[in-house]
């Protein structure tokens, strides 16, 4: 039995696997309607999601599953007091699967130790993510053909941003990667990232606060939100939060088959125009999203067609 | 200074100079009913000045917390007031309820009965993480 918390907790070759599957679940979608039926997933989410939820739930609808749905951690036992671990050994009498979002860093990795099914981390406050990064290397491989050889910029918030952290790390475990981060001062990565993932893999990377003069090299650019809130004053935010904004005429400057991803949700730090754009990815990315999380719930519920 | 020698117990020596202290009381000497001996300072010729810690009882104690704290000490098993035994100390790979994680967003600060783990994730640098929330453990 054996739950998803951390991306790493999958290596590389089940990674493919799951992107393999993935890609047969679009081609050939009716051959999976019914491998899950009778199985019952149950999503624990202790904090608000609408769109991982519904993308969970959609997921084991389309495999013919059925669900069953705490939506938020007011209406649920943890109000009482009860512990995660406790939680997760009544809901393994109920359920074959469960999805727990949580706003305590490490709670799903309590939850799976606990359990007796199967736990897919569904966002541990600002921690792991794991299913986002399997949304975006399918999302990657799905645009690019390929997983390694890339030119991957980061545009935006990387202090804070999750998603960035978890793709640049499972980024670094494939051949021919460079990175580019392209943030203001205030929000660089973290140190850890660069020293513990980047230069410990030898993964080629630079760092810049200029998107313009970023974007020619990239075949992917990865952008994230700056928000008001991440800065000590008012006068800076100002400063530079146009900087970070792509706009058409910024995206002159981008190369014909550049991918533009964004975890979402936007506010306005991809300009709508740009929508439109053949180079727009993040819609894509929400529908790949659903069938990487029906190849993993597959691979967990070690069901096959 | 003198202090008597044990006859059944235990000498922690070649303590770096200024931790024996955080020794005694992650190993909770503080609790023994026998003698306990902490000397700071101690004049050595390989370190300059040492902490050492004498017990005077044959009691158990955490390698763990030694390793983490101080990896390089030395552990002297005493019997019939000779030396019968020299333990060697290596940086533990996991430490339960060693430390606390003080990260307040870790899930460790709201469930109270969970157990504190450290993982080491980096040995050249000494490096422990939380394994819920892999927030490194503050020196």
């Amino acid at each position: 039995m054996r739950s998803l918390i951390d991306i790493q907790d999958l290596t590389p070759t089940e990674i493919d696997e799951l992107i393999s599957v993935a890609n047969d679940i679009i081609a050939n979608p009716k051959k999976y309607s019914e491998v899950c039926r009778g199985k019952k997933l149950a999503t624990l989410f202790f904090e608000p999601s609408t769109r991982t939820r519904l993308s969970f739930e959609a997921a084991m609808y389309e495999l013919g599953g059925n669900v069953m749905s705490v939506s938020s951690g007011s209406s649920s036992s943890a109000s009482k007091g009860e512990s995660v671990a406790d939680t997760a050994k009544t809901v393994s009498c109920y359920a074959d699967i469960i999805a727990m979002r949580h706003p305590k860093e490490g709670a799903p990795l309590v939850a799976a130790m606990n359990a007796s099914i199967p736990v897919i981390n569904a966002g541990d406050g600002g921690h792991n993510h794991p299913t986002q990064t399997l949304t975006d290397l399918l999302t990657i491989s799905r645009e690019k053909g390929r997983l390694s050889d890339l030119t991957v910029g980061f545009c935006g918030d990387l202090k804070f941003g999750r998603t960035v952290h978890s793709l640049i790390s499972a980024l670094s475990r494939y051949t021919g990667i460079k990175i580019v981060l392209i943030s203001p001062e205030e929000l660089k990565v973290p140190n850890y990232i660069t020293d513990d993932v980047l230069d410990r893999n030898g993964i080629a990377y630079e760092e810049t606060t200029d998107l313009i003069t970023a974007l020619p090299s990239l075949d992917i650019l990865y952008m994230t939100r700056v928000q008001r809130e991440r800065f000590f004053n008012e006068e800076d935010y100002l400063r530079l939060k146009d900087s970070y904004i792509l706009t058409p005429d910024k995206l002159r400057h981008a190369r014909k088959d550049l991918s533009i991803m964004h975890p979402l949700p936007r506010v306005n730090e991809i300009a709508v125009a740009i929508d439109d754009d053949p180079r727009a990815c993040y819609f894509k990315q929400v529908y790949n999203g659903k069938i990487v999380r029906m190849a993993l719930i597959m691979k967990l519920l070690e069901v096959s067609v | 200074m003198n202090i008597d020698s044990i006859k059944n117990g235990i000498v922690i020596d070649h303590i770096t100079a200024g931790r024996g202290m955080e020794l005694y009381r992650l190993l909770s000497l503080e609790e023994l009913d026998c003698t306990v001996a902490l000397i700071k300072n101690v004049g050595s010729r390989k370190m300059g000045k040492k902490d050492i810690i004498k017990i005077d009882a044959d009691i158990d104690i955490s390698m763990d917390i030694l390793g983490y704290v101080d990896k390089d000490v030395t552990v002297n098993i005493i019997k019939g007031g000779v030396i019968v035994e020299k333990k060697q100390i290596a940086l533990p790979e996991r430490l339960v309820d060693v430390i606390k994680c003080k990260n307040p967003r870790c899930i460790t600060s709201t469930e109270q009965e969970l157990p504190h783990i450290f993982r080491l994730t980096d040995s050249e640098r000494r490096v422990y993480r939380c394994l819920y929330c892999e927030s490194a453990a503050e020196k």
